[in-house]
């Protein structure tokens, strides 16, 4: 099926003609549903012959249904404030707002529900019956989402600006945060019949290019959009013939979209004094360097499994080393027992034990604790604890298939 | 725009402040008030007695009942009000930060003009 002239540029400029209607205008549902009635417009208006310029006609033509609606007073029931826009930019040719359209979209005033539905529909472009579809609600239930963001942000007076000074980094990861749950619920969906979601992935790995485009040279930007494409490359592999997960050991590497690689490994080798790898320092040794933030680390981590042959090619000692410098960044505990997985294949399953003395607090209800525990004690020959840890682990667990794998893994154990 | 800034406290019996400890909390809240002050953006306010000594009048039915206590039973409560201007959320939630309260709501006001 070909795209159309006027698919093309909905795919193309539906973002920036969007976040500069919205600076015009200061109503983003005005700029939302003239922009869309000028594409729907543009559809008969093209054929044969698109315009020698689409983004100008869409956005003369834009302009012009906006102002209609206003003179027609269509929206003048509907009582909502202005957005307030800061030192909005001279119109030159055709400005690029987009980033004051991410971060508004983003706020942390909005819940995160509101933040996902508002960046996916203003910023990606998905009409807001693929966005319902994606997260399995009905396109009611998501539209009224979508409706309540808008006004709050209005009613609240959420300004459409870019952040600035120190406000810029925390603001920063709320929308790196924003697409990374995207991408997250794509890659592992928490609902519905399928295990993955690519559709929804790409979508998140769209949003991280755009945004690598929009703030160039920020290391943590580089890094989400590297640890996106890691994972992503893998979505062929990572299904069996029958839609169970294939975990990672097991799966036919030749799947795996090496081009994503690649450019993953290349956004990694770009970001100065890290080259994609483990920095040679030990511990404490913090040399003035800048220091990874925990996308780049994340990242990192990901193109170590990207670029083994096989699975037993895994630099594990690299893997355990970035896992200890994200637990160092970030103290969670969930990274910590995926450092003591990491720790367990590079030096013994002794010193994995010993590193997950002390989750119980934080992770006793997590059955990932238990059954890594298990495993551990399994490896050791201590199968009498094995069998204990193995029903810790089903006592908590979650999903069907889990149980299923955790009752075959105890079932193997020569005690009973 | 106009917003109301709400400072959250705990008012269950026993949390209140001590006398070297509450005139800690009132040099604070000067000092916030200072800062709203130098900024043009503060617009009044007050702090509340404790709600525990709230009174709450409740019309149902054509009938009037008072009862002892606020609306809601929870330990955390309001404790005052602080009136600013602000150029958007964004100086709110600035100026929220800089509210001696660990938790503050932040209530736009909305313009019937």
């Amino acid at each position: 099926m070909s795209v159309t002239a006027a698919e093309q540029a909905y795919r193309d400029h539906w973002a920036r003609l969007l976040a500069l209607l919205t600076a015009e205008l200061r109503d983003l549902d005005l700029a939302e549903e003239a922009l869309q009635d000028a594409f729907a417009a543009a559809v008969a208006a093209w054929s044969p012959e698109p315009p020698g310029n689409p983004p100008a006609w869409l956005l003369t033509a834009a302009r012009r249904r906006a102002l209609d609606r206003l003179r027609h007073g269509a929206l003048a029931a509907r009582k909502l404030p202005l957005l307030i826009v800061d030192d909005p930019d001279p119109p030159s040719v055709i400005p690029d707002e987009r980033l004051r359209l991410i971060f508004t979209c983003c706020h942390p005033a909005l819940s995160m529900d509101a933040r996902v539905a508002l960046t996916l529909r203003c910023v990606g472009g998905l009409t807001t019956r693929e966005i319902a579809r994606m997260f399995l609600v009905s396109e009611a239930t998501m539209a009224a989402r979508i409706t309540r963001a808008k006004k709050k942000i209005a009613q609240a007076g959420i300004p459409y600006r870019v952040p600035a000074g120190p406000e810029l980094a925390e603001r920063r990861d709320g929308v790196l945060a924003t697409v990374y749950l995207i991408f997250t619920e794509g890659y592992a969906a928490t609902g519905g019949d399928r295990l993955i979601r690519a559709d929804l992935a790409a979508e998140a790995v769209a949003l991280g290019r755009m945004l690598r485009e929009l703030l160039p040279a920020d290391p943590e930007v580089d890094g989400l959009l590297a640890l996106m494409l890691c994972h992503h490359a893998r979505r062929d592999a990572r299904l069996g013939p029958s839609g169970e997960l294939v975990r990672l050991p097991e799966q036919d590497r030749s799947r795996w979209h090496r081009e994503e690689i690649r450019e993953a490994l290349s956004l990694l080798a770009a970001v100065p004094g890290r080259e994609g790898r483990a920095p040679e320092h030990a511990e404490g040794g913090s040399g003035g360097d800048r220091f990874p933030g925990p996308y780049l680390l994340q990242a990192a981590i990901a193109a170590e499994h990207a670029t083994a042959v096989r699975a037993q090619d895994t630099d594990w000692p690299a893997i355990a080393r970035l896992y200890g410098e994200l637990e160092r960044l970030t103290g969670s505990a969930v990274v910590r027992l995926n450092r003591a997985v990491a720790v367990a294949e590079a030096s013994g399953p002794e010193a994995g034990l010993e590193l997950l003395g002390g989750l119980d607090r934080a992770l006793g209800r997590h059955h990932l604790l238990h059954a890594t525990r298990a495993e551990f004690l399994r490896r050791l020959g201590r199968e009498r604890e094995a069998l204990d840890a193995y029903g810790r682990a089903l006592e908590v667990v979650g999903t069907d298939p889990e149980r299923t794998f955790l009752l075959s893994r105890r079932a193997d154990l020569s005690v009973r | 725009m106009r917003y109301v800034l709400l400072p959250v406290r705990d008012d269950s019996p026993g949390a209140e402040p001590g006398p070297a400890e509450r005139e800690e909390i009132i040099a604070r809240w000067g000092r916030f008030n200072e800062m709203l002050a130098a900024r043009g953006a503060g617009r009044g306010g007050h702090e509340l007695a404790s709600s525990g000594i709230a009174t709450t009048v409740r019309k149902t039915a054509g009938e009037v009942v008072v009862t002892d206590g606020p609306y809601a039973e929870a330990v955390e409560q309001i404790g005052g009000y602080v009136t600013i201007e602000a150029a958007s959320m964004d100086e709110a939630i600035e100026f929220a930060e800089a509210c001696p309260s660990a938790v503050v709501e932040i209530r736009p006001v909305p313009d019937r003009g």
